[in-house]
């Protein structure tokens, strides 16, 4: 059995090697599987590959929405100034979804341009005045899925 | 006159934390005549705040519109329930509670501890009366939950429609309990340190807090899943959201430190171990708070928030954990050495849990905090499920392996390594992981081996009651099995949930025929119905599968004020899972969106949810009964003695 002193550097140095396999581990993690936020003008400047899992946060552009004959798809265009990116997504849309509204969508860009959704989050809260849109997302503003 | 009495009551009890601080110094210093009266002090400062606390829910109740809280946040047609539960669903509201916890804790601990010696005793309510003091002032400066309204309101704002639910009403302050109730233990720990103390009488009595703690946060995590389960009508029931990972790293470091704090307690082993994790558990709570108070973090549960309040509570957790981590790193030194142990023994098992879970409670933090370092460095970025489950899924299997041969093990010195329930228990799994293969499943490789390893877990759960009177084990380790085998029942839930679930996303006419999984739903119309605050729009769904149909009533809820939609799922449970349903946008015409989920084995989930918060439950009361019986006894013999006397 191993003396009191070298049992403490042990367990000492096993927290140490634990909690540096902790850190290259989150590393290796957010490095593959973290989604970057960007707006439509990122997608318009070419700066985002695609595929990749994102989140895209812009403004419903007023009169874009369109519903899909299958009843449960639509489609809408995101915009930032002057860029605009189709979205495309299967599912219920959150109930404060509006368009002229701001929302985020959780997805890839496909290969034609077009941004899949995987999941649509609109503003959160009545009471929340909606700064202009940069700054909101600075922010962190409440978002509901 | 009610909210300027509470208000004067909560500065006087601040000035009596301040005495407290203050006569535990003294005492700290060898004026041991003074620290009697600390233990009359904690308990009126408590009693003071358990006042101001009722005081705001009467106001509440009452819907008093000259209370800006209540104005902002309450509504004369509100539900009772919801118009008490208002008190705590805001930010002034639940940092009182907060401080209500903290201090009835203190007082609680002040009132019952009996065994700890005076010096330490006498820190540790110091260092609880230096976290109390910190919060007073949060309360006080920059939170004043009992501020009036001039002119008063004429109609209150209301309370989130989201928040309009009895699982929430009770979510937070089951949670709170265990956040704060961790703060006695960060006490004790920081008390132990200062006196030199550190060691299994301190370990006892520091355990029921962190037994109790966490039992407390096992039960609101468990109640918050549920209600984000039903309520949110997004058909998961965890979303590593930033709020819900804010309650998930306390429990993470209060289940490490339970089972190092037995460890203390049994062996005197793992002294500095467990003075780390009982700062680290305290620290997380602070964290969390942080992190849901001060809207930092994008959330789906995050409501009205305010930066500057976020500030102040940034400081006082740093103060806090940094003047911790000072003394630890002063002190730990002079703790004297902890007896010592093979690595294959119930000691090094438990090491490796607190490893396990150490690196698990890393990686959340991490995923958790560092969207907001990015930000600081100007880049948005999002962790989410894909993060989370990849890296702590892999872990949590390896920590449910280690629980196939951990609770048998001897201390000290190793025996066996497996146990013969242990070794059943591994060849189920293994014949459970072919039966997943040979049966075709379609399933990840983390569901195949969650749904392989959770029967053989069960199994080997079972093994501290091999060869015991069931009637005769000792609680603690009736409850570390129930506790346990719970894991094992959730772990197959989740897996079966994530594999195996069916979902449909249509839109339907009235009268049409839907296929989820096994069973056939019949969509029979739509019909408007009302409740006490909101309308709504009711879907009536038919569903069978050979036996008896099951009806589902999803609704899509408008409440008037404040004017909000939400939708209500509707759940129907059978044996072997359950069906859920939301109802979209639509119209009698076009047809309505509905999504539909076939989820199997789900209520594993909750039902070994349950097991493990009863274990933990049977543990306590099962040492509260133990030291009571063996009090009786020390009393029934003294007294025999002085009669032969």
């Amino acid at each position: 059995m191993m003396r009191p002193k070298q049992q403490r550097l042990v367990l000492v140095v096993a927290a140490l090697v634990a909690l540096g396999g902790a850190a290259l581990l989150a590393l290796w993690g957010l490095e593959s599987r973290a989604a970057y936020f960007v707006t439509p003008s990122d997608i318009v400047a070419g700066k985002v590959e695609a595929g990749v899992p994102l989140r895209l946060g812009g403004m419903v552009r007023e009169g874009s929405l369109d519903r899909k004959p299958d009843g449960v798809t639509v489609s809408f265009e995101a915009v930032s100034g002057a860029d605009v990116v189709e979205v495309s997504y299967t599912g219920i849309l959150p109930d404060l979804f509006r368009e002229g509204s701001g929302m985020v969508a959780e997805g890839r860009l496909g290969a034609d341009g077009r941004f899949l959704a995987d999941t649509i989050l609109a503003k959160h809260d009545e009471r929340y005045m909606p700064p202009p849109l940069e700054k909101a997302q600075a922010a962190g503003e409440t978002l509901e899925r | 006159m009610i909210a300027e009495f509470a208000h004067g009551a909560l500065w006087l009890a601040a000035a009596l934390c301040l005495m407290q601080l203050g006569l535990g110094v003294a005492a700290l210093r060898g004026e041991q005549a003074i620290s009697r009266a600390i233990r009359p002090i904690a308990a009126i400062q408590a009693l003071l705040v358990v006042t101001a606390f009722a005081a705001l829910i009467w106001l509440f109740w009452r819907t008093d519109l000259s209370v800006a809280l209540v104005a902002a946040n309450s509504h004369s047609a509100k539900p009772l329930l919801y118009k008490i539960a208002g008190a705590w669903g805001n930010h002034e509201g639940s940092m009182l509670l907060w401080l209500t916890v903290l201090t009835g804790s203190g007082a609680l601990f002040a009132a019952f501890e009996k065994r700890l010696e005076a010096r330490t005793m006498a820190a540790s309510l110091a260092a609880q009366a230096a976290i109390g003091i910190g919060f007073f002032a949060f309360l006080l400066l920059s939170s004043n939950p009992f501020e009036r309204l001039n002119p008063s309101a004429v109609e209150g704002k209301g309370l989130n429609p989201l928040l309009q639910d009895p699982g929430l009403a009770f979510h937070p302050p089951t949670l709170y309990l265990g956040y704060v109730g961790l703060s006695v233990a960060f006490s004790l720990a920081v008390g132990a340190m200062l006196t030199g103390s550190v060691g299994s009488a301190l370990a006892r009595a520091m355990r029921p807090w962190v037994l109790g703690s966490w039992i407390f946060l096992t039960a609101g995590i468990l109640a918050g899943s549920y209600w984000a389960y039903y309520e949110l009508g997004w058909g998961g029931y965890w979303f590593w959201d930033p709020v819900e990972n804010a309650s998930l790293m306390p429990w993470i470091a209060a289940t490490a430190l339970l089972h190092s704090v037995g460890v203390l307690a049994a062996r005197n082993a793992l002294k500095a171990w467990t003075m780390m994790l009982a700062l680290i558990g305290f620290s997380m709570s602070m964290v969390g708070t942080f992190l849901v108070r001060s809207g930092i973090l994008t959330s789906v549960h995050a409501f009205a928030v305010d930066p500057e309040r976020g500030a102040f509570i940034l400081f006082l957790l740093t103060f806090y954990i940094g003047a911790a981590l000072l003394i630890f790193g002063w002190k730990i030194g002079h703790v004297r050495d902890s007896e010592p142990f093979e690595p294959v023994s119930r000691e090094g098992a438990l090491v490796a849990n607190n490893l396990l879970l150490s690196v698990i409670l890393a990686l959340v933090f991490i995923g958790t905090l560092y969207p907001i370092l990015a930000e600081a460095m100007g880049e948005q970025i999002s962790v989410g499920p894909p993060y989370f489950n990849t890296v702590i899924g892999p872990l949590a299997l390896i920590l449910a392996l280690l629980l196939f041969v951990g609770p048998k093990l001897r201390w000290r010195r190793g025996g066996p390594l497996f146990s013969p329930l242990g070794i059943a228990g591994l060849l189920l799994s293994a014949a459970m992981l072919v039966i997943t293969f040979l049966l075709g499943w379609n399933l990840t490789i983390l569901e195949r081996l969650g749904l392989s390893i959770a029967p053989g877990l069960a199994l080997a759960s079972l093994a501290p009651l091999w060869g015991r009177n069931l009637l005769r084990t000792p609680a603690p380790i009736t409850g570390m099995v129930v506790a346990h085998l719970g894991l094992a029942v959730l772990l197959a839930g989740m897996a079966a949930e994530s594999g195996f679930t069916k979902e449909r996303l249509v839109l339907a006419r009235p009268g049409e025929q839907i296929e989820v999984g096994p069973w056939t739903m019949e969509f029979e119309g739509t019909r408007p119905v009302a409740g006490p605050n909101w309308t709504a729009v009711e879907a009536e769904l038919r569903a069978s599968r050979g036996s008896g149909p099951v009806l589902l009533k999803p609704q899509s809820r408008y409440f008037s004020s404040p004017p909000t939609q939400t939708s209500e799922a509707a759940l129907a449970t059978d044996w072997d899972g359950q069906l859920y349903a939301v109802i979209g946008q639509g119209s009698e015409s076009e047809g309505w969106q509905l999504r539909l989920w076939w989820k199997p084995l789900v209520t594993l989930i909750w039902l070994g949810g349950f097991l493990v918060t009863l274990g933990g439950l049977i543990a306590l009361i099962g040492r509260w009964w133990g030291e009571w019986r063996r009090r009786r006894r020390l009393a029934g013999s003294g007294y025999r003695e002085r009669r032969a006397w």
